[in-house]
């Protein structure tokens, strides 16, 4: 296109310079804080973060430390995926950290075991009828269950116009309920193989990739994608071309809740038991891996892969923080710090870009 | 009589106790291009609001080729044929050009409910077709519009217009954010849509412009019309006298 290297008021243009793209800066981020690390434990553990250093085992890496790293961000993971969507449409959705505890026993109540060591069940919550169902049953009610709670939020947001902050705290309160009184309370454990093995080993990474991949895809090259960053960058732009705005975030809410229910189903099946307990504050893991990641709290902004790049920044941090044998107590303390530096970095980002 | 393209019958908008606007009868014949001239807050953009089901009327009739409609929405008004440059754009901004001129009515390599695969080589191409024939320059239309001008904005927003347009086509304010090549650039597109035969509304405060480029003028003043006089019965002054209330409720065509 040479003949429109002339702008508007003829302006020189030159085509091929291109806006760096948001996820390289999240990925220079991400080398800059394992250089940290490696520097860190260099000088003053006498170890290294990413290397190998033991000599039993002949790799390059330390994989062993790779491997933890994102197996624990990869169950959060897939609930940021969903919350990415949410966030990219100007929306917030607080209430996943609770939709994974109630999927988780609700789930795994459909997912127990007749026999333990010969022994029935004592947990069972259904009796003897509901046990030893084939491993689609627990899988399908839990997701059932976080596609009716995405749903009431998509619903309540798009069609009483509460604000999603709110709609999706009540959702957090509601559900986290419902999780304490489905047993009373009491963790639910003794799930069948079949379900048992849903979590085990690196399945949840491969989870996690396949969802991110395919999530990509349909943010990238799908209609529902293009229509989130056009409501997260003008909603009544978006009403005004003709978008059916109310049944788009419906629809949004509703995955949303969906995928925070299948981490649910990994989760539970990976620790082989349910509490009420599960998830909480997931909610804000995940907002925090997709703000790092560099999707704007505003809307209109941002992209899985951002969040993927998002969820290692936030699984090395962590796993460094271990590494450099800090306590649980600067852990939390250093990720609230992190989220609200994103958000800064993110406005800050912003008001550089607004014009007169 | 069966040349009127649109029609309105005593339309009416009212926000709580403000009457933005009322008892509108308005008539736009085939082929014809109308101004609506007024002040600020006269009541011209609530017009285009209810005429594209933006906003739901408070009553009236609308009559689109004689025949009474009730949009539920803009996407309805849209499918009927009303193309309309909205005062406010209505672009989103981390879009690029395709994508804002395609928004709402996206092409398909294939269908899938709301996850269709959107066919983004065709719309990259149409779009281009489109902003040659209206002689927009765009510097790259693979960039978020974020990033352009005013002008350039409101020339993507233009251009959507323009490339779609079948039955009738509304401009609300067209060239308030443009320089003087970019305004002309605009009118021959506006003379285009004439050539073409395709019927226009423009709101504008350019009065030069509007003697240059339409065949009637309709003077809006506190939320009615005042007047409705063809352009070789009046002429500048005589609008001016009707918009600031000098001159009465006149002869309504
Ligand atoms: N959503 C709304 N709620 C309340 N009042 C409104 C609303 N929209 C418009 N109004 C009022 O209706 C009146 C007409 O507004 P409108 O936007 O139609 O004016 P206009 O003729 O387009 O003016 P301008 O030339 O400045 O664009 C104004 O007094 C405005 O304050
Ligand atoms: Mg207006």
């Amino acid at each position: 296109m040479t003949e429109a290297s002339h702008g508007l008021g003829g302006l020189k243009y030159d085509p091929r310079k291109k806006e760096r793209p948001q996820e390289l800066n999240v990925f220079l981020a991400l080398v800059l804080i394992v250089v940290v690390f490696e520097l860190i434990g260099r000088v003053f553990m006498g170890d290294s973060f990413l290397f190998n250093t033991r000599d039993n085992v002949d790799t390059l890496f330390n994989n062993q430390r790779l491997s933890i790293i994102i197996l624990q961000v990869s169950i959060v993971g897939i609930i940021a995926l969903g919350v990415t969507q949410v966030i990219i449409t100007g929306g917030i959705d607080l209430s996943s950290g609770s939709i994974v505890g109630v999927t988780a026993m609700v789930a795994m109540s459909f997912a127990q075991t007749a026999m333990v060591n010969g022994n029935p069940n004592p947990k069972a919550i259904f009796g003897e009828g509901l046990m030893d169902l084939p491993v689609l049953v627990p899988l399908l009610v839990g997701l059932v269950c976080g596609l009716v709670a995405g749903f009431i939020n998509g619903a309540l947001i798009a069609y009483t116009r509460i604000p999603p902050f709110i709609a999706t705290l009540g959702m957090m309160v509601t559900a986290r309920g419902a999780a304490k009184w489905w047993s009373k309370g009491n963790p639910i454990s003794f799930p069948t193989e079949q379900y048992s093995a849903i979590g085990q080993g690196m399945n949840p990474v491969l989870i996690f990739v396949a969802l991110a991949l395919l999530f990509h895809c349909v943010m990238t090259y799908t209609r529902y994608g293009k229509h989130c960053y056009a409501i997260g960058s003008n909603e009544a732009a978006a009403r005004m071309s003709g978008i059916n705005v109310n049944a788009h975030k419906v629809l949004v809410y509703t995955i949303a809740g969906t995928l925070a229910a299948l981490a649910a189903v990994v989760l539970s099946s990976k620790n082989l038991t349910a509490q009420a307990g599960m998830g909480v504050m997931y909610e804000l893991d995940a907002i925090a891996m997709a703000v790092i990641g560099g999707i704007s709290l505003s809307g209109g902004r941002g992209s899985i892969l951002g969040t993927v790049l998002g969820a290692l920044i936030f699984g090395v941090i962590i796993s460094g923080f271990t590494f450099l044998k800090l306590d649980a107590y600067y852990q939390e303390m250093v990720k609230g710090i992190i989220i609200v530096a994103a958000v800064v970095l993110d406005q800050w980002r912003q008001r550089s870009r607004v014009r007169g | 009589m069966d040349d009127i393209v649109l029609e309105t019958r005593g339309l009416t908008k009212r926000y709580g106790g403000v009457h933005a606007l009322e008892d509108a009868d308005f008539i736009l014949r085939k082929g014809e291009h109308v101004a609506v001239v007024g002040d600020n807050g006269a009541g011209k953009s609530t017009f285009v609001r209810q005429i594209t089901a933006v906003e739901q009327k408070s009553a009236g009739q609308i009559l689109l080729d004689g025949r009474e409609v009730n949009f539920a929405g803009p996407l309805e008004a849209r499918e009927a044929g009303i193309e309309t440059v909205f005062q406010t754009l209505a672009l989103a901004d981390d879009l690029d050009v395709p994508s804002n001129l395609f928004l709402g009515r996206e092409l398909f390599r294939f269908r899938l409910g709301p996850f269709s695969i959107l066919d983004r080589k065709q719309m990259r191409e149409r779009t281009l077709e489109a902003l040659k024939t209206t002689a927009v320059k765009i510097p790259n239309v693979d960039n978020p519009i974020r990033n352009m001008s005013g002008g350039q904005r409101q020339c993507v927003a233009i251009a959507r217009t323009a490339a779609f347009a079948s039955k009738l086509v509304i401009m609300d304010e067209p060239t308030a954010a443009l320089g003087v090549q970019e305004t002309a650039q605009v009118e021959n597109i506006i003379r285009g849509l004439k050539d073409r035969g395709v019927p226009l509304i423009l709101i504008s405060h350019n009065l030069r412009q509007v003697f240059d480029l339409v065949d009637r003028i309709v003077v809006f003043r506190r939320g009615r019309i005042v007047a409705s006089l063809r352009k070789d019965e009046t002429d500048g002054n005589d609008i001016v006298s009707y918009i600031t209330g000098v001159k009465g409720v006149a002869e309504v065509a």
